[in-house]
């Protein structure tokens, strides 16, 4: 079974900078890393193709430094790796991902199963991988747990659910974006390591893709961030010490003072 | 320190730490507590194929040597001396194999043991028989084409969990030191069994059992080396595992620094971090020091054994006993500087003190290092 896997990069910090003009996150001189949730669908990937025999191709879009990301799955199993990089990709919301990610697709060709982690980090609006299955036309399910089966043309799997989960099944291909409830991700070995040193990352731009350039990047997205900001903590607060007949005072003279502030 | 390693040991050194901060570091404590088996962090560690980092190529390993091993073992002893010890014995028990195997033995046990899928083990100690192993009691008698076993191995790592077992045996009492051969004894083999399982004080996570032989039956083929040279492959064994405790006692010693560092910088005692007292600052350089100082010695030594060289027993013996002086030193130390959390089992320093102790016992006690260290030092000024 061939198995293409999604990921994306994230910065490895929860103290995110954006860049006040393009309100992009700023991903140059941060840590990289591979989307936590991603590593999920890499490791469902890999156990799938040991199963069935098949193949795992690596596919993402970012700038040309998302290469070293791709190459740790190589370290990790994966056969070929495809890394989308256009300037024309840049500022790219959901559907614009989707849309690239789908040409890319369509390039690599014949395809039986298409896993996403269920969100990224960074943004986590978890549409790229529906929206995915919508520009290639075939079937998707989210939130997947655990793939109870999987042969020519049909999966059967656990979607988890707030208070449990269903299970769907769908005809293949399909994609299916996966939960971190599904596997525990394994460790490189030396010898992936080594293949991973040597690997060599396919590199596609918009035109390699045959992509429409008003449908990628900033251009082609309809979602626009019109500005972002930092929510501020502006909570006062006030330790009321001393004996409970002293803080009960303390406390009515506050609750007080402030009745008349709003004028009640 | 940047000890210029190659892209291939750098990559043996960041997985092994990986391996030991993310699979080793969290379950350390329970394996401590319960004193069972690791079996699924061997099973980790097959699958990284670091269980074959010092066995030759043709027979499914990387290629490496002693250092590669060392680095490997320094990194899994940081999280955990015991654990560390299961991969390290492995590495005990197939010496013996790589160095005075046939082809045709090495070829049928060399590859299990590089993919992880089988341990091995090593059986010289007896009740009777430590630092002076010549009172190995077991005997092995030839007979048509098979060897009869009797008698009783104690204090065996990975007994009962290896499959493989490097053993020495007397062949013949009346030749002395010459009178000793090494077998390889598979696991399953009738009159062969496992005896006592040791309760001890540290490196609980290993296993340390008697092995014992009754009338064991085992063929002519499984004779390591010749008859007679029993002795010489426990030797030239033990001069090339000895950097390996070496690696083990350095990572306990690197552990425990770390632990105390960081609980210095976070334990606020009279209004600052405890990290802020030169007390407690000379105490945590000292044990930079002496750590940096081991670790050199020890990498250094695995450079020149892998060079090929032929007269080792000397270095061999001098980088386990400032690894293991040192890892003793260092926990000691560090449990001071954690002061009263450092004696609870809660924290890391105590279990990581316990551990050290019995690297400045096996595989040759400090002192039979330093009868070698001298016996060698006063030939070379004859």
């Amino acid at each position: 079974m061939n198995i293409i896997v999604c990921i994306k990069q994230v910065p490895g910090t929860n103290e995110v900078k954006m860049n006040k003009e393009t309100n992009t996150i700023i991903r140059e001189g941060v840590e990289a890393i591979i989307n936590p949730f991603d590593t999920y669908a890499v490791e469902e990937g890999l156990r799938v193709k040991e199963k069935t025999q098949g193949k795992v191709t690596v596919l993402s879009m970012g700038i040309p430094a998302v290469a070293e990301l791709l190459k740790e799955t190589v370290a990790l199993g994966a056969d070929d790796t495809v890394l989308l990089s256009d300037r024309a990709f840049a500022g790219a919301d959901t559907l614009a991902t989707a849309y690239a990610l789908s040409m890319g697709i369509k390039k690599i060709g014949l395809y039986d199963l298409i896993i996403c982690g269920k969100q990224a980090s960074d943004g986590d609006t978890a549409q790229v991988g529906p929206s995915l299955a919508e520009k290639l036309g075939i079937p998707h399910t989210t939130y997947v747990r655990k793939i109870e089966e999987l042969r020519e043309g049909y999966i059967r799997c656990q979607r988890m659910t707030e208070d449990g989960y269903e299970v769907i099944e769908l005809a293949l291909p399909a994609v299916i974006t996966v939960v971190k409830e599904i596997n525990e991700p394994r460790l490189p070995s030396i010898k992936g390591m080594m293949r991973a040193k040597k690997a060599v990352v396919t590199v596609w731009s918009a035109k390699d893709i045959g992509a429409d350039l008003n449908l990628c990047g900033l251009k082609g997205s309809p979602t626009q961030v019109v500005s972002t900001f930092v929510p501020v903590h502006d909570v006062h607060s006030e330790m009321i010490g001393g004996q409970p007949e002293e803080q009960a005072k303390r406390l009515a003279e506050i609750l007080l003072s402030m009745r008349f502030e709003t004028g009640a | 320190m940047d000890y210029f390693l190659t892209d291939e040991q750098q990559m043996i050194q960041e997985l092994s730490a990986k391996i030991a901060d993310e699979k080793i570091a969290p379950v350390a404590i329970q394996y401590d507590e319960e004193g069972t088996f690791p079996h699924d962090i061997i099973k980790v560690l097959a699958d990284s194929d670091l269980c074959g980092v010092y066995i030759p190529e043709q027979y499914g390993g990387l290629g490496g040597g002693i250092f590669e091993m060392a680095l490997v073992v320094e990194q899994l002893s940081r999280a955990c001396g015991g654990i560390a010890l299961s991969y390290a014995g492995t590495g005990l028990g197939t010496f013996p194999i790589l160095l005075f195997g046939t082809d045709e033995q090495k070829a049928k046990y060399l590859p299990d043991i590089a993919a992880g899928k089988k341990l091995a083990a090593f059986g010289l100690t007896e009740a009777n028989a430590g630092s002076d192993a010549a009172g190995v009691q077991t005997s092995a008698v030839l007979d048509g084409n098979e060897y009869i076993l009797n008698g009783t191995k104690q204090w065996i790592t990975n007994g009962e969990a290896a499959d493989v077992y490097s053993i020495v045996a007397c062949t013949d009492r009346s030749s002395g030191a010459r009178g000793f051969s090494a077998f390889i004894i598979e696991k399953g083999t009738p009159g062969f069994s496992f005896g006592k399982k040791e309760n001890k004080m540290g490196v609980r996570a290993s296993a340390t059992v008697e092995l014992i032989f009754e009338d064991c039956r085992i063929p002519k083929q499984n004779l390591l080396s010749k008859e007679g040279l029993g002795f010489i492959v426990a030797m030239k064994t033990l001069d090339r595992t000895r950097p390996g405790v070496a690696a083990q006692a350095v990572g306990i010693a690197q552990g425990a620094l770390d632990a105390a560092v960081k609980y210095s910088r976070e334990r606020v005692q009279f209004g600052v971090p405890i990290s802020s007292f030169q007390a407690v600052q000379h105490i945590m350089a000292d044990m930079a020091i002496q750590i940096e100082a081991s670790r050199a010695l020890v990498y250094q030594t695995c450079r020149y054994i892998d060079s090929g060289a032929k007269n080792i027993s000397k270095q061999s013996a001098m980088c386990k006993v400032i690894a293991s002086d040192t890892a003793m030193k260092v926990t000691t130390d560090a449990v001071q500087v954690l002061g009263g959390y450092g004696y609870m089992k809660e924290y890391p320093v105590e279990k990581m003190m316990r551990d050290a102790k019995i690297t400045q016992i096996y595989e040759g006690t400090n002192q039979i290092q330093r009868n070698i260290i001298a016996h060698e030092l006063i030939k070379e000024y004859r």
